[in-house]
């Protein structure tokens, strides 16, 4: 029989017990589907991930202490981490680079205007940071490098934080408090929005050395910035900046430059370790998919046990009048894998939908990867033939004069 | 061209070996002419069954030959044995066995889209299987299925479908088995009347008025022919003489 009439065939074969092919063909419904949906998630997630990273700024290197040395108090014998002036040697000595920030965090209470906001990130900064950062300044201006020399009173405010203090009346000029010291605010930054799990608009800036002063002690290592931003002029001074940063910083910490006492990140290198978290992420997702498609391929195989018992007595007269064993298990195996490709448009159909869905409701975002679509596909067709493989091969070995007895 | 359509010679079948073997059939020699119309007739374990399995080409003999129109298939593979049953022999079974699904023209179809030789169009197919149905008289229920037609009828259907490929004998297994008696006068009248036309028929029956219509009756026994007479108690073989 040729080809195409053995298809017509299997076709009808199926359209016998419709319910039952639905059925049958759900699990590969399901198994494609969330083969797409969850490498689209995944994408989605990595891209997500890469996006709030270079939000952070272009060509960042960030300078952190580091701990896997002595821990706390290890290393020279004081506290690990950069000093203010490590900050201010950077900032005159390398070369390549558009500016430096430091910036170090306390929580504290924060009134003006006749409101009290409680917990309140302050971030002791340095003059750098709204270059480093891209974060403008929407009026006033920023902390000064005199200011952090002077240890002058003065405060930044993000912008959430000023609408809630002063509303509609400008900001600058006015007194707050933070903590118990009174402040003289100076700028108010434009808006920014969360970046990672930064709120930007919700911090207030101060200089480092007021925060140094009045919110940490020295003894704990409180006069120590923990994170430092360095921002290079291009993609092409990064290298020469980590070599000076590193250099500069090993003289200055009297360390080995091959295991020093700081770390340096780069964007690349947080995306990259990102990067392979996400993997192991999607590995995972994309083993429950398989998971769930090899279990549809054994729900067809199931179906098609079934239905070559059932239909012995018709396998045995199409024997009868002709039907050679190779036409037979073509019949079947063509049941299985029109079932599976079926299944497997469908489930292309809803895995695109489904990410799509997720997208536009917002709950997560996703990516479709298009190679998952053919990848898809072509492991339905391949469950299809696999598991059909031996209901048809079981159907073309029936003899027909036992089929044709079989009741 | 020889006029015999088949020729069995020292044709035997055991199944099992050893203590369990058992003889199903014993060097059974058998001549059939073109045109002739004979009926098997035998008890069960008489060996007919096994016979009319080898003359239809679905089981092989262990032992002696065949020769079908000719042709030696006693020893052919399972795929040309296929092909061969395709081309040269109708079955007409005593359950009918029709595809319930299917209307009559389509099930009448199904021999033709077997066919691996004079491969024929969807149409010339459909053409096909309305002309035979109309023979046997059923031309007003070609897209009847077969719960909706008598079993007289479905039995109709069934023999329209052994003659869809033009084969060179029609095998009837017990034809009026499960028909009533006027339904199953009718499809022996049916059979004489594709006999008159020239075609080779060998029916099993257990039922002796059904015989009467054949022409040559053979009885088996314990896997040997025990008398093969014309139907009116001439010898064959003094016929042929």
């Amino acid at each position: 029989m040729s080809f195409g009439r053995t298809l017509k065939v299997a076709w009808e074969g199926l359209t016998l017990n419709k319910v039952r092919s639905v059925l049958t063909m759900l699990g590969v419904i399901i198994g494609v589907a969330a083969v797409i949906v969850m490498l689209a998630v995944s994408s989605g997630a990595e891209a997500e991930i890469a996006d709030q990273i270079n939000a952070l700024g272009p060509n960042l290197v960030m300078v952190m202490p580091s701990f896997s040395r002595g821990g706390l108090g290890g290393g020279q014998g004081g506290p690990p981490g950069l000093s203010y002036d490590d900050i201010e040697a950077i900032a005159h000595d390398v070369t390549g680079i558009n500016g430096v920030a430091a910036e170090q965090t306390t929580i504290q209470t924060v009134s003006g205007g006749g409101t009290t906001l409680e917990s309140i990130s302050i971030v002791g900064t340095t003059a750098g940071l709204p270059e480093v950062r891209e974060y403008a300044v929407a009026e006033g201006r920023f902390l000064s490098e005199e200011d952090n020399a002077r240890t002058n009173r003065v405060a930044v405010l993000g912008y959430s934080v000023a609408q809630e203090l002063f509303a509609d009346q400008s900001p600058v000029g006015q007194k707050i408090k933070i903590g118990s010291t009174q402040f003289t605010v100076i700028g108010v930054m434009k808006e920014k929005g969360v970046v990672g799990t930064t709120d930007y608009d919700g911090r207030v800036y101060i200089p480092i050395t007021v925060l140094f002063k009045k919110y940490t002690s020295s003894r704990l290592g409180g006069d120590k910035v923990r994170l430092a931003y360095v921002s290079a002029e291009s993609k092409d001074t990064m290298d020469s900046v980590m070599s000076q940063l590193t250099t500069l910083l090993s003289q200055r910490h009297d360390v080995d430059p091959a295991a020093p006492d700081f770390n340096l990140m780069t964007q690349d290198s947080i995306i990259d370790t990102a990067a392979s978290t996400t993997e192991t992420f999607r590995d995972l997702l994309a083993w429950v998919a398989a998971v769930s498609l090899l279990v549809g391929g054994i729900g067809i195989m199931n179906i098609m046990l079934v239905s070559v018992t059932e239909r012995t007595r018709e396998i045995g007269l199409r024997q009868a009048l002709g039907a050679r064993p190779r036409d037979v298990q073509l019949q079947f195996l063509l049941e299985a894998v029109t079932l599976s490709l079926a299944g497997g448009l469908v489930g292309v159909l809803l895995g695109v939908g489904g990410s799509r869905l997720f997208n536009a409701v917002g709950s997560m975002r996703t990516e479709l990867v298009p190679a998952s679509i053919p990848l898809a596909f072509v492991a339905a067709a391949a469950v299809g033939i696999f598991f059909g493989y031996y209901p048809a091969t079981k159907a073309a070995q029936l003899d027909p004069i036992e089929a044709l007895r079989r009741e | 061209m020889t006029r015999l359509s088949i020729e069995t010679t020292e044709l035997t079948k055991v199944y099992g070996t050893g203590e369990a073997a058992v003889h199903a059939l014993r060097s059974v020699a058998l001549q059939i002419q073109r045109g002739e119309f004979v009926a098997v007739m035998g008890p069960s374990g008489s060996g007919k069954s096994t016979l009319m399995n080898i003359i239809g080409c679905l089981d092989r003999p262990t032992s002696g030959s065949y020769v079908l129109d000719g042709e030696d298939v006693s020893q052919l593979s399972k795929d040309m044995l296929a092909d061969v049953r395709n081309r040269q022999i109708g079955f007409v079974f005593q359950s009918y066995n029709l595809l319930p699904r299917m209307s009559a023209a389509k099930n009448v179809m199904l021999p033709l889209l077997y066919s691996r030789n004079g491969h024929l169009s969807d149409r010339e197919c459909y053409e096909r299987a309305i002309a035979v149905l109309e023979s046997v008289g059923l031309g007003d229920r070609v897209h009847h299925r077969p719960s909706e037609l008598s079993g007289g009828q479905q039995q109709r259907v069934a023999i329209a479908r052994a003659l869809a490929n033009y084969p060179s004998i029609i095998l009837a297994d017990e034809p009026t088995g499960n028909l009533d008696s006027a339904s199953g006068e009718e499809i022996m009248e049916l059979l004489g009347q594709l006999h008159k036309q020239g075609t080779t028929i060998v029916m099993v029956t257990h039922d002796f008025k059904s015989a009467e219509h054949a022409e040559r009756i053979i009885h088996l026994l314990d896997g040997r022919i025990v008398s093969d007479e014309l139907n009116g108690a001439e010898s064959v073989r003094e016929k042929s003489r």
